[in-house]
């Protein structure tokens, strides 16, 4: 990584894209899956067995984890921009991916 | 890669043109207190005087002597040796972002283009014959944009944001942080036109907050604390407009 | 004026989604113990009303706002400009529109 871009708030910025990007290349699987349902039940039903499978639910973590960050961290941009300016932006980072981790473990163990 | 001895110390300078360049290498001997000017100022006058590098003041006042050092932005005057060297070896580059006249000097035209494009400069509608505006310095316009006023076009932050990087339109968060400093002096009188300048494809909006700016000034200025004023002034001043076209 | 306009679509759908994320966020921690089933899933969407104007609305609004992230991408790092960029702009947002519409009727309408 380029030295200048070592620093907190630039990592915040790249996975507020990071997970956006995933996100969107996600969203028409999911779309696609769901859509599933217009064949039947049963269709939509052999695709979800396959989530049964460790991997899937680390996978759908995954996802979950993505989509709770781009959540805080959009939180945190939509403030930074509304609202009076505050100092505080490193600890607002750091506080939207502990949240992150914390709705996507959540996820985990009712997933096992 | 260094060969240097206790005394002596590795610096990788960056020569060429626009045409392009590569690093050379040089032994400069370490000092107490030194700075990364001393060394720069050491190589041009003992060992290769052809070497084009800028300085002024050289006392942290006037922002001339900026340049990448280990990849970073920062004013050479103001930064000591010891402090930034890696394994006894220094890098140093010309201002990222903006394009070379010759080693360490680069053409600031297109910054100071910017600048004016983002209205930054200040417009008044009062005469000699008027009173001296009567401003309270604890306004809340005032504070904010005395807190953005000290910038001395260094070019530091130009130099770290990488949406200029991405987008060679983009204003940059010096011009911007003027705009913004400006937009909130109560006697300037073209505030309309300064919005529009801002507001425009090349504008505030393009800022992803990334506080590179904000992390290298050398005067502790925040540009994207001043872009995310300009933000909601264009917004609230944006919807304003469309409300009252559609209710005309 | 093309920016501030994104700007303003991008932040208003953000808006828009953050209680829909919060309630999208709970139902999956909530459906997700016990394994997803195709029939407990539709059990309760099938013919609603409510499920099916909240995820239309969480559609339109992600298909905005998905568009306009991808682009700022498909701009800053890829560089595309002009025409290209637009109409690649253009297809993200049909096409998450379409898919996503579809997927919501896939799972509100009655067969």
């Amino acid at each position: 990584m380029k030295a200048h871009r070592n620093q907190p708030l630039y990592l915040a910025f790249l996975l507020h894209r990071l997970s956006g990007l995933g996100l969107a290349l996600f969203l028409p699987f999911h779309f696609y899956v769901l859509g599933l349902a217009l064949e039947g039940g049963d269709v939509l039903n052999r695709f979800l067995h396959w989530s049964e499978l460790p991997l899937v639910k680390f996978a759908e973590f995954g996802l979950v984890f993505l989509l709770a960050v781009h959540f805080f961290g959009g939180l945190r941009l939509l403030a930074l921009e509304n609202m009076p300016w505050s100092n505080r932006q490193k600890n607002y980072a750091a506080v939207a991916v502990a949240a992150a981790f914390f709705v996507a473990g959540g996820f985990l163990l009712r997933a096992f | 890669m260094p060969t240097s001895d206790s005394s002596t110390i590795t610096v990788s300078v960056w020569r060429g043109s626009a045409a392009g360049g590569k690093l050379q290498d040089f032994e400069v001997p370490q000092q107490p207190s030194q700075t990364i000017l001393d060394v720069v100022t050491w190589i041009q006058r003992k060992l290769d005087t052809s070497l084009s590098y800028r300085f002024a003041c050289r006392v942290g006042m006037c922002g001339s002597c900026a340049m990448m050092v280990n990849g970073i932005p920062r004013w050479t005057c103001r930064t000591h040796v010891n402090k930034v060297m890696q394994n006894r070896h220094i890098t140093l580059e010309p201002l990222r972002n903006l394009p070379v006249i010759k080693d360490l000097a680069c053409d600031m035209s297109e910054f100071f283009e910017k600048w004016k494009r983002a209205q930054g400069h200040f417009t008044g509608s009062a005469s000699r014959n008027e009173k001296v505006a009567d401003i309270s310095p604890q306004s809340n316009k005032r504070q904010a944009a005395n807190a953005a006023i000290e910038c001395i076009n260094c070019g530091v932050c130009y130099a770290s944001c990488d949406v200029v990087a991405w987008n060679r339109d983009y204003l940059g968060p010096a011009a911007l942080n003027r705009a913004w400093s400006l937009q909130n002096d109560v006697r300037d009188s073209a505030q309309q036109k300064r919005l529009q300048a801002v507001a425009g494809d090349a504008g505030c909006h393009l800022c992803h907050s990334q506080q590179g700016c904000a992390t290298y000034c050398p005067n502790e200025l925040n540009p994207t604390a001043s872009i995310a004023g300009l933000k909601r002034m264009t917004a609230s001043d944006f919807l304003r407009r469309k409300y009252r076209q559609r209710h005309a | 004026m093309l920016e501030i306009r994104l700007y303003l679509a991008q932040r208003i759908s953000a808006a828009i989604m953050a209680p829909l994320v919060l309630m999208h966020l709970g139902l999956m921690i909530y459906a997700i113990q016990g394994g997803l089933d195709a029939s407990e899933i539709l059990g309760r969407t099938r013919g609603s009303l409510f499920w099916g104007v909240t995820y239309g609305l969480f559609v339109i609004a992600v298909s905005v706002h998905a568009a306009i992230g991808l682009r700022n991408i498909l701009r800053e790092w890829l560089q595309l400009r002009g025409l290209m960029l637009a109409s690649l702009g253009w297809l993200c947002f049909g096409g998450l529109l379409f898919a996503g519409l579809r997927a919501v009727a896939a799972v509100v309408g009655t067969p």
